[in-house]
């Protein structure tokens, strides 16, 4: 029994010129298998026109703990939002 | 379903108020409707239950290529053969997708192979029956990927991220599959005497299981109950296969053809079709691996695996060679 192929992560870009996503993952013993299964397993119908695959062990992610010391700066900063400021209804193009 | 009789381990439900505070939180991002993530605390019980549901959805669609392989070489014609092709294809990717989800839990690619390989691990009922002619071909997508999407849409809204997420990609693709097999039957249908005899009697032989696929009633179940608790089990068993039949039997009447049932009949008051007793002796039997395919399945599986080692072992050998080159090139420039 050989050893077990590493999980990649698979991200598309869509023919409308968004970024790519991430659509799922999949195992394969290096990038260039990675890529060949992420076609078939992700592009069976023209989803996409660029794959890129990422191993998952690369991948740094925030931890779900630090959720709200992580997010809070910004969740005070509500004048971010252009509906902060109202604006005299009689001023247009605003 | 693709997913039956899963086990719970829990013996009764449990209120907020005999939850520990963690459990008690979990429980309420749930009833909320906030999708758990990987990452995220969850008990014990829903992680396992999780694993043992979506490993089973997941070796119903691997397993559930078999029945559909045997006709690839002996489909009618080309463009028949390229469809049933792209399906089975399709079902390997939905195979993938939850097996991606399930290994979120904790669980090893190979590990949940192997479980489905020693028998350990469950797949459905319904693809331990025979494809006895090209109309099971049609019956199939019709009927079994009929109810597979009346269950797997609800799931898209389950509690597991990854699980949902599965799901939506899987509901996308599922529609093409009962759409061709419909397709199938109605060519049949249309055609000489003799086709149209063979595609009642596929639905004769298909009717049954496919109710079957739904599982016993589960009003009464723990296990159900559970899982709804947890919102990974949306319907009762009993509630989709009602769906099933409302939506199926119209379908067959279009076709000309007799559904098998002598007690079917359309009750005006509910607006539902009324059905005849399922033989749960014959689901049961199935499940325990005595149907009439189940050694076959699991045989065929486990050689379409060890067949492929020295592929997939070649595969890393390439992939060990190139990466030593490439630390080599590294070395000398």
């Amino acid at each position: 029994m050989s050893k077990e192929w590493p999980l990649w992560e698979v991200f598309i870009r869509s023919q409308h010129g968004l970024a790519h996503k991430h659509v799922g993952s999949l195992h394969a013993p290096d990038a260039e298998m990675a890529v060949n299964n992420a076609r078939d397993v992700y592009t069976r119908r023209n989803e996409g026109i660029s794959i890129w695959v990422v191993k998952a062990a690369d991948i740094t992610a925030s931890s779900p703990d630090d959720k709200s010391a992580l997010f809070e700066p910004s969740n005070s900063k509500v004048y971010r939002h252009p509906t902060f400021f109202p604006m005299p209804e009689e001023v247009k193009n605003l | 379903m693709y997913a039956q009789l899963v086990e719970t381990g829990s013996q009764h439900i449990r209120s907020l108020d005999e939850m520990a505070p963690e459990e008690r939180a979990f429980q309420q991002r749930v009833d909320e409707g906030i999708k758990i993530e990987a990452k995220d605390w969850m008990p014990e019980g829903y992680r396992k239950t999780l694993i043992r549901q979506i490993s089973q959805h997941a070796h119903s669609e691997i397993v559930g290529q078999l029945p559909e392989g045997n006709w690839v070489t002996r489909a009618p014609s080309l463009k028949r053969k390229s469809i049933l092709l792209a399906k089975i294809q399709d079902e390997a990717g939905h195979g993938l997708y939850l097996y991606s989800a399930v290994e979120t839990l904790g669980v090893s690619r190979d590990e949940v192979l192997a479980d489905l390989h020693s028998g350990k691990a469950k797949y459905s009922s319904i693809f331990n029956y025979p494809t006895l002619s090209w109309a099971d071909m049609g019956a199939i997508g019709w009927l079994v990927d009929g109810s597979a999407i009346i269950n797997q849409i609800p799931l898209c809204r389950c509690s597991y991220g990854p699980y949902a997420r599965a799901m939506v990609r899987v509901c996308k693709e599922e529609s093409f599959h009962a759409r061709q097999g419909y397709d199938i039957m109605l060519a049949l249908c249309n055609g000489t005497p003799e086709q149209k005899q063979m595609a009642q009697d596929a639905l004769n032989r298909w009717w049954w299981p496919a109710l079957m696929m739904f599982g016993p009633s589960d009003a009464e179940s723990v296990n159900s109950a559970q899982s709804a608790a947890w919102r990974i089990k949306l319907f009762s068993n009993d509630e989709l296969r009602q769906k099933m039949v409302d939506q199926s039997v119209p379908q067959a009447e279009f076709l000309g053809l007799t559904v098998p049932d002598p007690d079917l009949k359309f009750n005006q008051e509910t607006q539902h079709y009324e059905f005849g007793e399922i033989d749960w002796t014959e689901f049961i039997n199935v499940i325990k691996g005595n149907g009439p395919c189940n050694r076959d399945r699991l045989r065929t599986r486990v050689k379409a695996y060890n067949d492929g080692e020295w592929f997939r072992d070649a595969l890393v050998a390439h992939a060990d060679k190139q990466e030593r080159r490439k630390a080599q090139a590294q070395l000398a420039a």
